[in-house]
């Protein structure tokens, strides 16, 4: 620390010291201006299309939407297609990102030294930062060209997954570090077997840390674009098979920006896919919340 | 064998799910990025040129590799003064108030918001704003993208150097005070100086997620393959080339798209690297 010599100079430091405060309050009010404008202009120009048909029914074609607006009306349909194959893509990442995840975050807590361990966990720290569209590209080679032979749900739910597979390990991890170790230990005096010390012990207590991890990455995965376009390409119809093209919100949400009859119609796909995130992410929040207070 | 050895055994196989997808994937990269460096060699990388007319094929990742540092550059110089800002207002000036833990969750919420939505708010709202502004013609180029990248990375920004600056000894702050130092001293000779590499570190890795960014940019940077001549020309970014282009790609120029990937994945994880190195040394 600098020594400062003593002079009079109180009233210019303290000055400065409240022109900074302000500076601060300022630049923090600034930081949370766009969420407000963001979200205020989804609420304003998306709620009027939100219907019964907008869960219930598929995307229009273009001219559907065409007539429509000629017409007046509101362009019928909504975007069925991209929450079915949402839901879709999104659980078969769920599906294998979860376990693998876990296993692996519970072989790290379990050998914590290790250097296979470190390399583990780098491997993660790294994965985890690979952009997005990257791993779209990967999983365009592996999948689209070599096992389903066209763009399909598969190809891309393993793209989400291998976003979700290092949150999950490291969430994982973090999470079992902090049950205390004399729950462990208990159950190793008593002879339990160590797959049932996994299963009953540890898994359970951390339960809630889990759910929120797996929560939180699923909220990251679900807004995904970029690798989708690469992977599952879109679909005008609802579609469960997971070897073919598939729609998904955010494509929708591409593909209505795209197309100058449809355009109304980002909005309301928008607010809707931002809600699902955002309670996704306020739910998580809720349970860690909950979790801490024991 | 007793089923605990299988249980670790089991354990272990499982973690080597995550090594052989990471391994593959440096495979992949690499064997599809083969082709264009075999063609181009080296200079791949430095060319302007991408030209891809039959027969006259010509393929450099240069004005990509500049858009992206370009934009993420501006991104975390516009970022710094708000997230810097908003982390001495969660953990230092407003530190456990209710008006803190309002403004962490908003900012958390900005984590929240998908990449094509920013691109909607870009596109529809900022970018008016920026041509209202007289700054470029059509509102498009490398400014607009770096405001939206700012916005989408604070949350990255902020959320490790909040807890570093918690962290700050007080006892180190009350000494401080009681020298009679007042709250901007303490933070730029006490507060700075202890949290100094992890907020460093948070702010390379908010950048490391700045250069990745596909879809916000894709819509508002003009996809203009040349170099920005300046902070209001178009540009184009190695994330989104590969999104535009990707569609109609095969042969020559699929695998040019794959080398940049390759280039894009590098440049990432050298990035990452380095922030994580520097929070490891932390701790």
């Amino acid at each position: 620390m600098k020594v400062t010599t003593i002079r009079d100079n109180s009233s210019t430091r303290n000055t400065k010291n409240n022109i900074f405060l302000g500076v601060v309050i300022f630049f923090s009010l600034l930081t949370i201006l766009p969420i407000i404008l963001i979200a205020g202009e989804l609420v304003v120009k998306g709620i009027g299309q939100i219907n019964l048909s907008f869960f219930t029914e598929i995307a229009p074609d273009t001219l559907q939407a065409m007539v429509a607006k000629a017409n007046g009306e509101i362009i019928p349909g909504g975007i069925a297609n991209g929450i079915t194959g949402s839901l879709l893509i999104v659980a078969l990442a769920a599906v294998m990102a979860i376990p693998f995840g876990i296993i692996t975050g519970v072989y790290l807590y379990e050998t914590p030294g290790k250097r296979y361990s470190n390399l583990i966990r780098d491997t993660a720290d790294v994965l985890q930062g690979v952009p997005s569209i990257v791993l779209g590209l990967i999983v365009y080679l592996w999948v689209v060209k070599h096992i389903t032979h066209s763009y399909s749900a598969l190809a891309g739910s393993v793209s989400l997954a291998i976003m979700m597979l290092p949150l999950i390990i490291r969430s994982t991890e973090e999470t079992l570090k902090m049950i205390p170790g004399t729950l462990k230990e208990a159950a190793v005096a008593l002879g339990v077997p160590y797959h049932k010390i996994i299963l009953r012990v540890l898994i359970p207590s951390s339960f809630s840390g889990l759910l929120t991890g797996i929560l939180i990455s699923i909220s990251r995965i679900l807004g995904e674009t970029a690798p989708l376009m690469l992977t599952t390409l879109g679909n005008p119809q609802i579609n469960w098979d997971i070897t073919h093209p598939t729609s998904a919100v955010p494509l929708l949400i591409w593909q209505f920006y795209n197309d100058p009859n449809m355009v109304e119609l980002i909005w309301s796909s928008s607010l809707f896919l931002m809600g699902f995130v955002l309670t996704l992410n306020i739910i998580s929040k809720r349970i860690s919340a909950k979790h801490s207070i024991h | 064998m007793n089923s605990d050895k299988i249980t670790k055994y089991f354990l272990f196989a499982g973690s080597l799910l995550i090594l052989i997808v990471a391994g593959g994937m440096v495979f992949s990269l690499v064997g599809g990025a083969i082709p264009a460096f075999h063609k181009f060699g080296w200079h791949f990388i430095t060319s302007t040129n991408w030209n891809p007319t039959e027969g006259r094929e010509n393929y450099g990742a240069m004005p990509f590799i500049a858009g992206t540092m370009i934009t993420s550059v501006l991104a975390l110089l516009i970022s710094i003064p708000m997230a810097f800002s908003t982390s001495l207002f969660v953990s230092e000036y407003f530190r456990k108030t209710p008006v803190a833990s309002v403004l962490s969750s908003l900012v958390d919420l900005l984590a929240g918001i998908p990449s094509i939505v920013y691109g909607l708010w870009g596109f529809y709202t900022l970018r008016p704003f920026i041509m209202h502004l007289g700054l470029s013609p059509q509102g498009f180029g490398v400014f607009t993208s770096g405001i939206i990248l700012a916005i989408m990375i604070i949350p990255y920004a902020t959320s490790l150097s909040n807890e570093i600056i918690v962290m700050v000894p007080n006892e180190l702050k009350e000494a401080a005070y009681s020298l009679g130092a007042t709250r901007l001293e303490v933070i730029f000779n006490v507060i700075v100086p202890n949290a100094r590499s992890g907020i460093v570190a948070s702010y390379i890795l908010a950048f490391g997620r700045a250069l990745g960014e596909t879809m916000a940019v894709t819509m508002l940077i003009g996809n203009d393959n040349k170099i920005p001549h300046s902070l209001f020309d178009t540009g184009n970014t190695m994330a989104s080339v590969i999104a535009n282009q990707f569609g109609e790609a095969d042969g020559l120029k699929l695998s040019s798209l794959i080398a940049i990937g390759l280039l894009l994945f590098i440049i990432t994880a050298l990035v990452n690297t380095a922030g994580k190195f520097i929070i490891n040394r932390l701790s």
